[in-house]
Order: structure tokens, then sequence, then C-alpha cells
């Protein structure tokens, strides 16, 4: 008998006949849709979690990632819209580069999937102006750009908008550890200084 | 081995069949202790450097956690629709298990099936050894410790390094896991430092003890093991059936780290941690980060689905896990124990936890939830002190994010455990003497007579001296309610 079968035949009769009844699943929380998105909600919670906010137009966008940035040498997704970039910056598009050259760099530039106001949360899904997930893992500085109409309230409506089938990464403020006496300290392994770059 | 209940399939003549209900098997992994709780508690008891660091760890996380909580309007509806999506998991477990296993396959990935720990870790060796590697990184995982899967990997020639920052103080410091969540819960910031400039090769002398520094000291540490190492194991906190997405919730980035960086990735799940849809996962989301560590959201979740052409590991193995779960399903009172989402808020919270730590459980399941798992894991007759681990004051039911009911499973695991037959008796005598009023008047006389015999908080003598080994007898009243009755 193989493993599988086993374990099967084992929880069937843990379960025994008749089988417990089916359950229906009360969902009286806030569903998808039910609140609208509050962009200043979201500037508060990044804000509360240590990353940093930048408000701006769209053309401004090279002139924010040129103050965090500027001098230094950025990975990008090969979808990156290149008018986020300033000349100033020496820009590596990722071509499947080796993990030890992505390692090298100083920063990151991305756009993000959808983004949650009550947490504080951007959800990236590896689309193409965001890119394979060591871009966004491995550089010390993380820039995310996002428009203001990508922010929704809730967890239930970032959840509706995605794609299981991508590989998602929810990102919460930059790397932390909780595991000191159970106080949060910001800067561990992944991206230490995330910036988020919201345009109207 | 033997599994509480009565489930279908049981002959009742003693004989059982493949598929039965199986406990965890003793011998390999860490969920018996070497002693009962009480005398590990009395130990623990005694170290006032732990019962420190423990009031002011769970301290801290009660307080961030309540207010956290206390943002969220509909908190209550968001329990009970944990509660219901897990009972309805169990109820069609089989069922659910077949279909994610069929959707992991769809996208790519691999499904091992491990019926205990000896099975799991046979198959996660076998597999390491399969890629040549002699070495893997490790996502924290109470799965795999709950199985001993490092040990195991030891003993086949393969060296684990534990990435999370509290499972590398532990592992570093060559000590146990103390907490769910936070393993090193017991280690305070000096303790830690002076464990890093010990075990750490290349450490800064200078490291101070600012949590800031300890963490960077962590990063410095693990980078080469991050870009160097070509296999990860890690565990599941979720597990969908509809897509065959896995999802790992951490904080630090050691998990992005092992999910992305390697070339094959291992994941060690409990059959127990899969979820029916997509969408249920909106529920869990939002109760676990803010039960656990006390955050609207962790720093990072992972979510994928077997494998990502060009992105990630491109060999993707899932093992499920049954080693004793399925006889803690045969429990129609106890299987609730397998909706734990292992956010530890009950820890946080029991008073008996708060001053004995993790350790005295003697299982990697501390706390009131190990009270309950830990017993059903291995069957009661294995850890028959835990289900007395408690006070029953009910805190963990009301911190519990899927309002698992701990009392009631432990009041229901104490009436499983061995009883001395002297206390049977003694319970029948009790029960016989208070349906008769004249033998009750006279044997509350006889109560006050034995105050003569010794102080109070003596306790009984032997053979029921076991009932009173942490309790103390009561002081007869100088005169009972009848007795006051009648003169009045």
């Amino acid at each position: 008998m193989s493993s599988r079968d086993l374990i099967l035949g084992r929880l069937r009769s843990a379960l025994g006949e008749p089988r417990p009844a089916p359950v229906e699943v009360p969902r009286d929380y806030r569903p998808a849709g039910a609140v609208a998105a509050d962009v200043d909600l979201f500037v508060d919670r990044l804000t509360d979690y240590r990353a940093t906010v930048h408000r701006c137009a769209t053309p401004d966008v090279a002139r924010v990632v040129d103050d965090v940035l500027g001098g230094r040498q950025v990975v990008v997704p090969a979808g990156l819209p290149r008018h986020w970039l300033p000349d100033s910056v020496d820009v590596l598009p990722d071509d499947d580069l080796p993990t030890g050259r992505v390692a090298a760099v100083d920063g990151v530039v991305t756009a993000a999937a959808v983004a949650v106001a009550e947490t504080g949360t951007i959800v990236l899904d590896g689309g193409p102006d965001q890119g394979r997930r060591v871009i966004t893992l491995l550089p010390d500085v993380h820039v995310c750009v996002l428009r203001a109409d990508q922010v929704v309230a809730t967890v239930p409506d970032a959840l509706a908008r995605v794609d299981p089938h991508r590989p998602l990464t929810w990102i919460s403020g930059p790397s932390a550890t909780s595991d000191i006496e159970l106080n949060r300290v910001e800067g561990v392994h992944g991206p230490r200084h995330l910036h988020v770059v919201i345009t109207a | 081995m033997t599994a509480p209940g009565r489930p279908a399939g049981a002959t009742g003549d003693g004989t059982t069949f493949l598929g039965m209900p199986a406990t965890a098997p003793p011998g390999v992994g860490h969920l018996r202790g070497d002693e009962p709780f009480p005398a590990a508690a009395r130990r623990a008891l005694g170290d006032a450097q732990l019962r420190r660091n423990l009031r002011h760890a769970t301290t801290t996380i009660r307080d961030k956690s309540g207010a956290v909580i206390g943002e969220v309007p509909d908190w209550q509806e968001l329990r009970a629709a944990g509660r219901a999506i897990k009972t309805d998991t169990m109820a069609r477990l089989p069922e659910l298990l077949e279909q994610l296993a069929a959707a992991v396959t769809a996208a790519g990935g691999t499904v091992h099936w491990a019926a205990d720990a000896v099975e799991a870790n046979r198959i996660v060796a076998d597999l390491v050894r399969a890629t040549g590697a002699d070495r893997v990184m490790k996502v924290k995982s109470m799965a795999t410790q709950e199985i001993g899967l490092n040990e195991a990997l030891e003993a086949a020639g393969i060296e684990p390094v534990e990435t999370d920052l509290a499972e590398l103080i532990v592992q570093l410091g060559r000590d146990k896991p103390s907490h769910i969540l936070v393993p090193a819960i017991h280690r305070n910031r000096a303790e830690i430092r002076e464990i890093f400039l010990r075990e750490m090769p290349g450490v800064d002398p200078g490291l101070t003890d600012e949590p800031a520094a300890l963490a960077a000291a962590a990063r410095r540490h693990l980078r080469e093991t991050f870009l160097s190492t070509r296999v990860a194991v890690s565990g599941a906190n979720f597990a969908v059936a509809e897509t065959g997405t896995v999802a790992v919730v951490e904080s630090e980035g050691n998990g992005r780290m092992c999910l992305t960086l390697p070339e094959t990735l291992i994941t060690v799940m409990g059959i127990e941690k899969v979820i029916p849809t997509w969408r249920d996962l909106e529920v869990f989301l939002q109760l676990l980060p803010r039960a656990s560590t006390g955050e609207r959201m962790n720093p990072y979740t992972s979510m994928w689905t077997g494998v990502t052409p060009g992105d990630g590991p491109q060999q993707v193995h899932l093992v499920l896990l049954d080693n004793g779960r399925s006889a803690v399903l045969a429990d129609e009172v106890g299987r609730q124990a397998l909706h734990c989402i292992r956010c530890s808020a009950c820890l946080n919270v029991c008073p008996v936890y708060e001053r004995t730590g993790g350790h005295a459980y003697g299982s990697v399941y501390p706390g009131p939830i190990g009270a309950v798992l830990s017993p059903q894991l291995t069957g009661v007759a294995d850890n028959a002190s835990l289900p007395y681990a408690s006070s029953l004051c009910g805190a963990c039911y009301d911190a519990c994010p899927v309002m698992i009911d701990i009392p009631s499973i432990l009041v229901h695991l104490r009436a499983e455990a061995p009883h001395p037959r002297a206390e049977a008796a003694t319970m029948a005598a009790a029960a016989y003497t208070m349906d008769h009023p004249a033998l009750y008047a006279a044997a509350q006389r006889g109560a006050r007579l034995a105050r003569l015999a010794g102080p109070r908080g003596r306790g009984l003598p032997p053979p029921l001296s076991g009932w009173t080994a942490s309790r103390d007898l009561p002081a007869p009243p100088p005169q009972t309610f009848r007795e006051w009755w009648v003169e009045r």
C-alpha cells in the first residue's frame, strides 16, 4: 500500500461514517468591495512600519528616484517604464542576471500589482514591471512605484485582484524581526530600506 | 499504538488494519519530553531570569496584539469564519488533500506522502542527496522540528542551517526552542549577544546587545549561505487545495531567500494546513499576523504555485505529513486542535506558560495548544501530564483567532489520561457520601477532626498524594453551612 493510500485510508476511517455534517462558512466580515480605499491611511500604515513614502505627479517619479538612488547602481525589471529612471543612476536591466550580480547592486526600482491600505502592504506578482523575485530581495534599497488607483482598502480586496498562479510577494515595510524580546526591529535579511512612491 | 476515540474501522476486538488512524511513533522527533510536566515546571519556576524574560516578552506581545486587533471592526466575524473554514476542512480532509496534490502536480511540483516522522525524514534526506548537496538552508518550521529533521539530516551527512533569527540563536546556543513563534523567547538580548560572540565565526568582538546590532550580525553571518546553498527546506502556513498555492508568512526575509534563491525547494507540511479555496486566505491573512506578532501584516508573505519558469526554484517538492494527525482527527472532541494556525497567542496569554516557559512541556508544541495537541499526536499515555498543565482559566480560548475551545479539550483528555485506581475509588465513595445526607454530615465533622492530624497544605497521604502534589487542601471551616442553618 502506498503512503498516499495509507494516509487517505487513515483519514477516512478517522472521520467515520456518516461523515461530519457539511459546514456553511459565515462570511459576515467585510468582503472585497465593502470599503473604499483610503490612500492617506495607506501612507500612515507604511510610515508606521518605517517605510518612506513619497507622493508626486507621474512626471516627477524620476526626480524621486534620483533623490533616493542618484549616483548608484540600480537593477530594474525589463518592463519598467524608463521615464521613471533619472540619468543619474547606473541602470542594470535584469536579463536573467546571476544571483551574485544582483546582490552587488545598490538598489532596485519596480512597480507593484496592488497595495492594501489597511495593512500598509504592497503586493508584487512578477509582472514585466516587477520582475523576478530575486531582484527585490537582494539589493538593500527597494523603490516601489504605484498609482493611487492601485491601492485597495483591505486584504480581501487585494486577494481578489491577484492571480494565484503567479509568484506573489506581499511586502509590509522593510525586513524586520520580532525575535529579540518580541520587539520589532527593522533591517534583517531583506531590503533594509523601502521607499514607496505614490503617483496621483 | 492506539488511536483515541472509536473511529469507524475499529474492529472492537483489538485488531487493526492498515488505514487505521495512527499516533506519532516514539523514538524520533520532539513530541515527547524526558520527564512529566510538574517535574520540569518546578525546575523552570526556580529560574528567575527565565521568568523575567518570559514576562517581559509576553507582556510586550499581548499589548501589541491587543492594539492591532482593536483596529479591526470585524475581528469576531473573522474568527467565526476561520473556525468554520477549519471545521469544514477537517470534515473533507481526504478529498482536499487529493485536490491539493493534483493542483501542485499540475503546476509542476512533486508531491510526497509521509505517514510518519521516519518516512518524512527519509524522503527529505533522499531528495537532498539526489541533488548532490551536503548543506540545506531552512526556514523556521514547526513540522520539521516535530519530526527531528535536523538530526536526521545530520545523520545522513547533510548540514542543516537554520536561518530564522530565533532558530539561529537556538541552534548556535545548542538549545531547544521554547515558543512556537519565537523559539528563543527565553533568551534576552544580553544572552543572545553572548551566544553570538561565542559561536558566530568572524563576529565583531565589539558587538553590542542592541537588537538592531544583533540583527545586523545575523544578516552578515547568513548572507553567503543564502547566496551559495542550492537546497532549501521550508514549512507551510497554508496550502490552497483549489489552486495548489503554498504560502509562507515571515518577517526577516530569510524565508524569501530560501524560497527564491535555491534550485530545489522542499516544503514539509502537516496535512491539516490545507485550506479549501483561494478566497479562504482572506480570513487567515487577517487573523494570523495580528494574533501572532501583533502586526497589521507581517513584513513578508510568499506564495508560490508549483514551478514558475525562470523565477525561483525549478525543482519544487511538497511533503504531506501525517505523523499522528489522523489519530487527532479520529477524536470528535479533540480534532479541533488541528485547526491551529500556529500563531502562539494562547502561549502569550497563558498564566502557566508565562511562568514555566516552553521547555517544561517537553514537546515542540508548548503552551495551551501544545497541552492538547502533543498528547493527541503521541497518544495520551505518552504525554499524560500535559492535559493537567493548565488552570482551565480559559484565556487561551478567548485569544485563539480560530476559536479552538482548548479548555474543553483539556478536560476531555484528562478523562482519557490514565488515572490511579485509588482516585476512581475515592471519587466513587465521595459520590455515594454526597447522595446520603447523614453520611455527608458525618464526613464533614470527620474532616474537621482531620485538621488535628496536621497543618493545612500538607496534602493527602499516599496513594492520594498525587492529587495534592500541586494543590493545597482547603481548610475545613469550624462550622459547616448545615450546622449554621440548624442553629438559626
